[in-house]
């Protein structure tokens, strides 16, 4: 039942408006994978072309190796689960699970039995004769899941499944939709513009913007090794600051004002003299009272969370960076304070002047590059 | 593939709604537009217009309706706002009652309110003759201008009422304390905030009030006399005391349609100038009403409600009276019924309930394929089509029923006189209040349910009847209900299009009034007044809310 799901070259327009230029991917049988970005940047439109909701203008989209392009929605064995949840309001909770199954020629006890499968798998099987009316966000958006899985689709597609939950429902939602995933074992396909969403469920996850896809790869390799600077702020929060790339001894090292730091894990073919645009991440600073060692900065302001505590310091450039620290015991330096700090060469990331490729070694990225136009495959910042 | 097919599907029922729009809206207009204008020799010819305005006989009946329309839209306003801002800030004793006797009087057959006035101010009236004989008092004429000034007031002010409880609903509490926290209270906050967060509303339901005082047939037809007003003109060239003049009864249609249009597009024009809509998260929670004021309050709403509802309840009670013909006979009975039972009684009733249902399910099942078509496949014939449904929502009936009259007297569409050219005024003149119902429950419907069900591997024509249609059952039975209420006690159209063989129970009414036997029309009405009041109520079980789309 788990099914390879292909798309090459996807193109859509409303109108003259192009939403997706150019667009080719691959998802695993049984795979996890998410759909992430920014609002308006094409995601749910690509998601509503696989579910048959979109027309598709141009490119091909299969099913293993069955061409779905013009399939009837209701022929493509697709579970859906929607944003709004899209409960028949006036059935209840056992009928819209069995909704599905009535359209196939099954016996009333089957479709009975399979129903209770899966409203005991959701755990909503004490609720199966309520009206949805009566059922809070969270155990409508259970059966919204019960109901598209009941019919054992071969892809499941969820647009945005738990944005209208409240953040603690939202939490212990995902470890439920991400384990049910598990047991069944069918393709996924997600879409969800909170990134801490999409690692907490993904096994990849394709990072997009304006209808391109700027990085595959697993949630680790985005947050670790971003593939452009569109990535690296996207994911995460990112101080991105212009820097050089300067070759000593035969040794890439990267420089800002005055700080040097080895980085010897450039890759070969960018090991020259440039400009470059460097990511640090608020946790790759570390800073400290001792002036001397790095570079200087002084404290504006504060945050103590707890766990944490957020520095935001201004360089002598005028720049301005946050950092985060695990909060100590000793006093929160106070703002006006000059301070140092160093970056941990290990995690930073560099990339070229325009901030389109992340230049260092490590990068995963299985997103297929437009054939069609060069600029297609640029990022917009 | 199945897109393809699916798209035939709706294209073909667009074209299907546009060639019934076309056959029996448009084509009719058009022969009242050049009976209007063809000379009787052949010819384009202005003469009849031009007829119209040189003799201020005619042309006063335009001042006089404009007037007389004016005049009530101003007097409703003044008495619906208080009682529906008292019932929507206080909690009001009984406030239910007074919304469901508002709502009744409001729904009711205008010409029946106006009969049973008659019979309680008019010259030998109840009312009349006691201040006469006993106080030695004249309460004066219910005849003319101020007799259909009080009648049609005290029938359309539930409507402004209905309006308003809309727009107080959604006036939200904490643009009241915001106003109170600038030192803006009491009537200054009445006037300042309040009225001008409802003026959409307020011009909404002005033009309600308008459009239905200029359009009334029956109240100035029955206590007019004297004040002669356009739609009773109308009706008198097309088959009155003067002899027929279909040409000249064809103009003076033709320049209703124009006002009325023109009424329209102002109302259009000074709603948009109001470019805000409001919601509230936080209604106004209500208070309980206090001291002298809360007791002038609750006498306000019942005073009001009660004259109101008196021709209603009079008329019933009239019914079961003993009778001789134009003549109340002191003592209780089945009389008038029984005389009822022989003068076409179930004839009527038959016509009524089965015309009507045919009519009804007709309005149904076109106005769901309208509602779909205008929400969920948007396009330039889909609009077109959303247009078209809601003109004669602007029309005067006896227009209607002229139009229909010219387009279908001869052959091909030879329908005059048959049950069959009823059922079409009625679902032309009243579809437009289930097809605004349907229309405003699917624009709330998420179109990702359909998907859902879809998704689910249901076919497009399954999706629409299992999952479409039972979600806005609601709201096509609440507009179908109201279509039907205005199919019972629809008389202007029916006037002109019925006989013998289709009347119905408003028409033996107005037979009954008409021949000046009270006794039989007491019966009649009370049977249409009771038939409308159950619908009104079921209505009221059916939508559960008091918004109600009128």
């Amino acid at each position: 039942m788990s099914v390879v799901i292909t798309i090459k070259n996807a193109l859509k327009k409303f109108g003259d408006n192009v939403i997706i230029p150019d667009l080719s991917l691959t998802v695993k049988p049984g795979e996890f994978f998410t759909l992430l970005g920014p609002s308006g940047c094409g995601k749910t439109t690509l998601l509503r072309m696989i579910a048959g909701f979109n027309s598709i203008e141009g490119g091909e989209f299969y099913f293993d190796k069955r061409l779905i392009n013009d399939l009837d929605p209701a022929k493509r064995n697709i579970g859906m689960v929607f944003q709004n949840y899209a409960i028949f309001p006036h059935l209840s909770v056992r009928k819209n699970v069995e909704f599905g199954l009535t359209n196939r020629k099954l016996a009333k006890a089957d479709i009975r039995a399979q129903a209770d499968k899966f409203l005991k798998l959701m755990q909503i099987d004490e609720l199966a004769d309520r009206m949805p009316a009566n059922l809070s966000g969270g155990q409508q958006q259970r059966v919204a899941l019960a109901r598209a899985l009941c019919i054992e689709p071969d892809v499941l597609l969820m647009d945005e499944p738990l944005s209208n939950l409240d953040a603690k429902l939202r939490v212990e939602m995902r470890s439920v939709i991400k384990n049910i995933q598990h047991t069944v074992g069918i393709t996924t396909i997600y879409v969800t513009h909170d990134q801490e969403e999409a690692m907490a469920v993904s096994d990849r996850i394709a990072v997009m913007n304006k209808g391109v896809i700027q990085h595959i790869g697993s949630p680790k390799n985005i947050y670790q090794r971003p593939a452009n600077i569109f990535v690296a702020t996207f994911i995460g929060r990112s101080n991105v600051v212009e820097g050089e790339l300067v070759m000593r001894n035969g040794v890439p090292h990267m420089k800002l004002h005055d700080y040097e730091v080895p980085m010897p894990n450039v890759k070969e073919e960018f090991r020259t003299s440039q400009r470059i645009m460097i990511s640090i991440r608020p946790e790759e600073l570390s800073v400290s009272r001792e002036t001397g060692k790095g570079l200087r900065a002084v404290i504006e302001d504060s945050t103590f969370l707890g766990l944490n505590t957020h520095y935001f310091m201004r360089m002598q450039s005028g720049m301005q960076l946050e950092s985060i620290h695990e909060s100590t015991i000793e006093s929160i330096i106070t703002p006006g304070t000059e301070v140092s700090f160093t970056v941990n060469a290990e995690k930073i990331n560099l990339f070229t002047a325009d901030g389109s490729m992340n230049i260092l070694e490590g990068v995963q990225n299985d997103a297929v590059p437009s054939t069609k136009t060069a600029r297609n495959s640029g990022v917009a910042v | 593939m199945g897109n393809k097919k699916r798209i035939d599907m709706w294209t073909a029922l667009s074209f299907t709604v546009l060639g019934l729009f076309v056959l029996f809206l448009l084509y009719p207009l058009w022969g009242l537009l050049r009976q209007a204008v063809v000379g009787p020799r052949g010819g384009v010819t202005l003469e009849y217009f031009s007829r119209f305005f040189e003799y201020r006989y005619y042309s006063s009946t335009i001042i006089n309706s404009l007037k007389v329309s004016s005049a009530i839209t101003i007097v409703t306003l003044i008495l619906g706002i208080p009682i529906s801002y008292f019932y929507s800030f206080y909690q009001l004793k009984g406030a239910k009652v007074l919304f469901v006797a508002s709502l009744l009087c409001a729904m009711s057959a205008p010409f029946i309110g106006a009969y049973s006035w008659v019979l309680l101010l008019g010259r030998s009236g109840v009312i009349t003759k006691f201040f006469a004989n006993y106080l030695n008092i004249n309460i004066g004429s219910i005849y003319g201008f101020n007799g259909i000034l009080f009648v049609q007031a005290l029938k359309l002010f539930p409507l402004v009422f209905i309006y308003m409880n809309g727009a107080f609903k959604n006036i939200d509490n904490s643009l009241m304390e915001a106003s109170a926290s600038m030192g803006t209270v009491g009537l200054k906050r009445f006037f300042t905030v309040i009225l001008k967060l409802a003026m959409p509303t307020i011009l909404a339901a002005s033009l309600v009030v308008f459009m239905r005082a200029f359009a009334d047939f029956g109240t100035p037809l029955l206590i007019g006399e004297g004040y002669r007003t356009f739609p009773v003109e109308i009706y008198n060239q097309y088959l009155g005391d003067h002899g027929r003049d279909y040409n000249f009864a064809a103009a003076i249609s033709v320049i209703a349609v124009v006002l009325t249009s023109a009424v329209f597009l102002l109302q259009k024009w000074a709603t948009s100038r109001y470019n805000f809509s409001i919601s509230a998260m936080n209604p106004v929670e209500k208070k309980k009403p206090k001291g002298i004021m809360g007791i002038l309050m609750h006498l306000y709403a019942y005073i009001l409600v009660g004259i109101a509802f008196l021709p209603q309840a009079y008329i019933v009670y009239l019914s079961f009276r003993n009778s001789d013909l134009a003549v109340f006979l002191p003592g209780y009975s089945l009389h008038n019924y029984r005389m009822a039972a022989d003068r076409l009684l179930g004839r009527s009733i038959y016509n009524t309930l089965v015309l009507g249902a045919g009519s009804l399910a007709i309005i149904i099942v076109v106005a769901i394929i309208i509602a779909y078509l205008v929400v969920r496949r948007r396009s330039l014939l889909n609009n077109f089509i959303d247009t078209l449904s809601m003109i004669p929502y602007v029309l005067p009936g006896s227009v209607i029923g002229i139009a229909l009259v010219i387009a279908f007297s001869d052959r091909p569409f030879a329908l005059t006189g048959t049950a069959a050219v009823m059922i079409i005024a009625w679902v032309i003149r009243r579809m437009p209040y289930t097809i605004r119902s349907a229309t405003a429950t699917l624009q709330l419907i998420p179109m990702n349910v359909e998907e859902a069900a879809t998704s689910l591997g249901t076919s497009k024509p399954k999706t629409f009847a299992r999952i479409t249609v039972p979600m806005m059952r609601n709201g096509i039975v609440s507009g179908a209900i109201l279509s039907w209420i205005t199919i019972v006690t629809e008389l202007s159209s029916a006037i002109i299009l019925y006989n013998n063989r289709t009347i119905t129970l408003t028409m033996s009414t107005y037979v009954a009034i008409s021949r000046g036997n009270d006794g039989l029309a007491a019966a009649f009405a009370a049977i249409t007044t009771v038939v409308t009041a159950i619908s009104i109520i079921i209505y009221l079980a059916v939508s559960k809310s008091e918004d109600v789309q009128i």
